[in-house]
């Protein structure tokens, strides 16, 4: 038992983030609204990094990593807030042609969840959709889509589809599962990603502007605010890099509990924070100018994805004894 | 990343799980709250127990004649006691948690061999004399006086608070000797021998009823110099060399308590009558559950995160403040929710379902956690200016 990051998890975190810090700095992060959310050369750029194909044994292209680099990666981009179908891509790298090279653009969602909101529809080569009889690859020319013209997440654009085809089978009822669990640790990771940054925006702030002579990080209104995104955070990591490592070795028993939890605290950290954030920045956190929204709406978005914290609160429910 | 416990671990596991298999049907039975003496008894009688299996002081030096075990040993020691139902540390808190591991850091080798030995075997039940009726989260302001007079302090003032003062044979104390200096520059860390001349033992009764505390009155009561640990006016550093460590290491067992208590109120749950079902059926109290026992989950993750940067840098990372503000706040919410689900059974801590006083008694026995060893609020004041460099 050891759990803290291996130098080489440590400096896969650092390389990711100094990837991010280049290629991804907020100005350009906001301007990917108007290209749909994807822009083709910065995927492939996150392709060569090994975003998509980390996972995959090294005679497929790939790295051979585990769940807990996929996590530290995931954790790095939702710190920068990168829009795009990320987590399926990653999913369906070795699957679907060209996704982990960043050549094919996957987006994906779960049958069950009417109405289907399908993300980047103008950004996507392939669509699979996710139910409890396996993986499928569903013909995106024969879905009558409507566009949303104003989506809730600038960076997520999204169609209303009025039915969801059955499509091309891609894997069995195994695979769906596999992707369900992995999909949604991702998504968790990506989240508690975007909740430390927003504890460090708000701390930044808090230290910088001042009211009544003085920081308004000095008033414990504030700080004990700012503590508990803090706090949050950190459970929250805990859960999260628990359910990867909970992937990555079986022995620890089934993982469904664990990657419930920790989809269902990510997002309450992500969320949370987000709107502690927007009241901490005063009213500045309520303008278009200050990123804040951005991760508050990103937040909002993901929650909805691979399951909600309410369905995540039930799954465990579900699994404990007595 | 790696969270399973090594070959080592899981050997010290067995070993443990076999010597209380044996060890736990010779302890003495359970006693009532209120009778101190068997309390003691009890615990003590377990603390010479571990002793000659050699599992006393699990995280004390061995040359201090403890485990000196890994801290990974001591998370498995802490699950394996706690889930087989042995006692807790008990009376033996103070001596264990933190007089001993304050003793080790900072007393000199004869006050050391005079007492860890003594500690190790339950032969000395120490409490602790800090907080005062005005020197409570503003611990620095304490006002009990230590004068010098000969080889002697002559002490005289009111400590309060003071878990197992009843039963107790020694006292951490400490004391102002000098009251003209800022006020953490003129504490002293000493030895108070409870059956000194003077000291006023008063059971304080709780909200439970009960008298877990005592307030203690000093009237003219001399200690020898020689009981002195560290420098005179240096106690202040002297007991936080331990402080941080109460926050963290002794809620490890409450929390392994924790997660098996959230199972019992599944059990009860499933029992309760509501409408035409049980408490279970109530999808909402269902959701909450299990709500709290991902945060349960996600905190038992985070004392081992903690415990493996503290094993990798000999620190103790930022975690102690973290898990106790968290855990305390979560154990109370599981409080309240564990009452809805009892409903008009949390009137009663007689059981009227199967363990249901337990809970009503729990609810009120965690109302001190958020407040004991460094208030909510102290916590995140920490938390903000130490960890996150917010202004004072």
């Amino acid at each position: 038992m050891d759990f803290t990051l291996t130098s080489d998890q440590e400096a896969l975190q650092e390389a990711v983030r100094k990837l991010c810090e280049g290629r991804f700095p907020m100005e350009r992060v906001r301007a990917l609204a108007d290209v749909g959310g994807v822009d083709r050369a910065l995927w492939r750029e996150l392709a060569d990094a090994g975003v998509f194909s980390l996972r995959l044994s090294e005679n497929k292209g790939g790295a051979a990593l585990g769940m807990a680099e996929a996590a530290l990666v995931f954790e790095e981009l939702g710190r920068a807030l990168v829009p795009g179908p990320l987590v399926w891509t990653h999913l369906a790298a070795g699957l679907v042609p060209g996704a982990a090279e960043g050549e094919t653009v996957v987006g994906g969602l779960a049958r069950q969840e009417e109405p289907f909101l399908v993300e980047y529809p103008d950004a996507i080569d392939v669509l699979v959709a996710v139910d409890d009889d396996g993986l499928w690859e569903v013909d995106r020319s024969r879905l009558s889509a409507r566009p949303v013209s104003w989506p809730l997440d600038p960076l997520t654009p999204v169609h209303v589809a009025g039915g969801l085809l059955r499509g091309e089978r891609r894997g069995v009822p195994g695979d769906a599962s596999r992707w369900r669990l992995e999909g949604t640790v991702l998504t968790a990771a990506f989240l508690l990603g975007m909740a430390a940054v927003l504890t460090e925006l708000s701390v930044d702030y808090a230290k910088d502007r001042q009211q009544f002579d003085r920081p308004i990080g000095a008033f414990q209104a504030i700080k004990h605010l700012l503590a508990d995104m803090f706090v949050r955070t950190e459970v929250a990591r805990s859960a999260v890099y628990a359910a990867a490592v909970n992937l990555d070795q079986p022995a620890m028993g089934p993982p469904t509990r664990a990657v419930s939890g920790a989809k269902l605290l990510a997002g309450e950290a992500a969320t949370i924070n987000a709107k502690t954030a927007t009241q901490v920045h005063g009213g500045m956190g309520f303008t278009w100018e200050v990123d804040v929204h951005l991760y508050l709406k990103r937040g909002w978005m993901l929650d909805t994805v691979f399951g909600t914290g309410d369905m995540h609160a039930d799954t465990v429910a579900a699994l404990l004894d007595g | 990343m790696d969270l399973l416990w090594s070959e080592d671990d899981e050997r010290f596991r067995a070993e443990l799980r076999a010597w209380m298999a044996d060890a736990l049907p010779r302890l003495p039975a359970e006693s009532t709250r209120e009778d101190w003496q068997a309390r003691r008894h009890r615990d003590t009688t377990w603390q010479r127990m571990l002793h000659d299996a050699g599992y006393a002081g699990i995280n004390w030096p061995v040359e201090f004649g403890g485990r000196g075990a890994s801290l990974s040993e001591q998370l498995v020691f802490y699950e394996e006691i706690t889930n087989a139902g042995a006692p807790n540390v008990g009376v033996n808190f103070v001596g264990l948690l933190h007089a001993g591991p304050t003793l080790i850091a900072e007393a000199s080798d004869e006050q050391r061999s005079k007492h860890l030995p003594a500690i190790l075997k339950g032969d000395e039940v120490w409490c602790q004399g800090f907080s005062e009726p005005s020197a409570g989260s503003d611990l620095a302001s304490l006002r009990t006086r230590a004068v010098r007079d000969g080889d002697d302090y002559v002490i005289t003032g009111q400590k309060i608070w003071t878990s197992f003062a009843q039963v107790s044979d020694y006292c951490e104390l400490l004391v102002r000797t000098d009251p003209e200096a800022p006020k953490h520059k003129g504490i002293t860390w000493l030895i108070l021998p409870m059956d000194t001349p003077g000291v006023d033992v008063r059971p304080l009764k709780t909200v439970l009823g009960s008298s877990e505390f005592s307030e203690l009155y000093l009237d003219e009561v001399r200690v020898p110099a020689v009981n002195r640990v560290g420098g005179e006016n240096d106690g202040w550093r002297v007991a936080m060399v331990t402080f941080s460590f109460e926050r963290g290491t002794s809620l490890v067992s409450e929390m392994v308590e924790a997660r098996r208590q959230l199972d019992e109120l599944v059990k009860v749950a499933k029992v309760v009558g509501r409408g035409r079902g049980t408490a279970w059926d109530d999808t909402g109290l269902r959701r909450e559950i299990g709500h709290a026992a991902a945060e349960l989950d996600a905190l038992w993750n985070l004392v081992k995160r903690t415990v493996s940067e503290a094993a990798r840098t000999g620190v103790p990372g930022v975690g102690a403040s973290v898990v106790k503000l968290y855990y305390t706040e979560l154990i109370q919410r599981l409080g309240d929710l564990a009452m809805r689900v009892l409903d008009r059974a949390s009137l009663s801590l007689d059981d009227v379902y199967d363990h249901s006083g337990h809970f009503v008694e729990e609810r009120l026995r965690v109302l001190a956690l958020t407040i004991a060893a460094g208030s909510s609020q102290i916590q995140r004041n920490i938390i903000g200016e130490r960890i996150l460099g917010l202004p004072r």
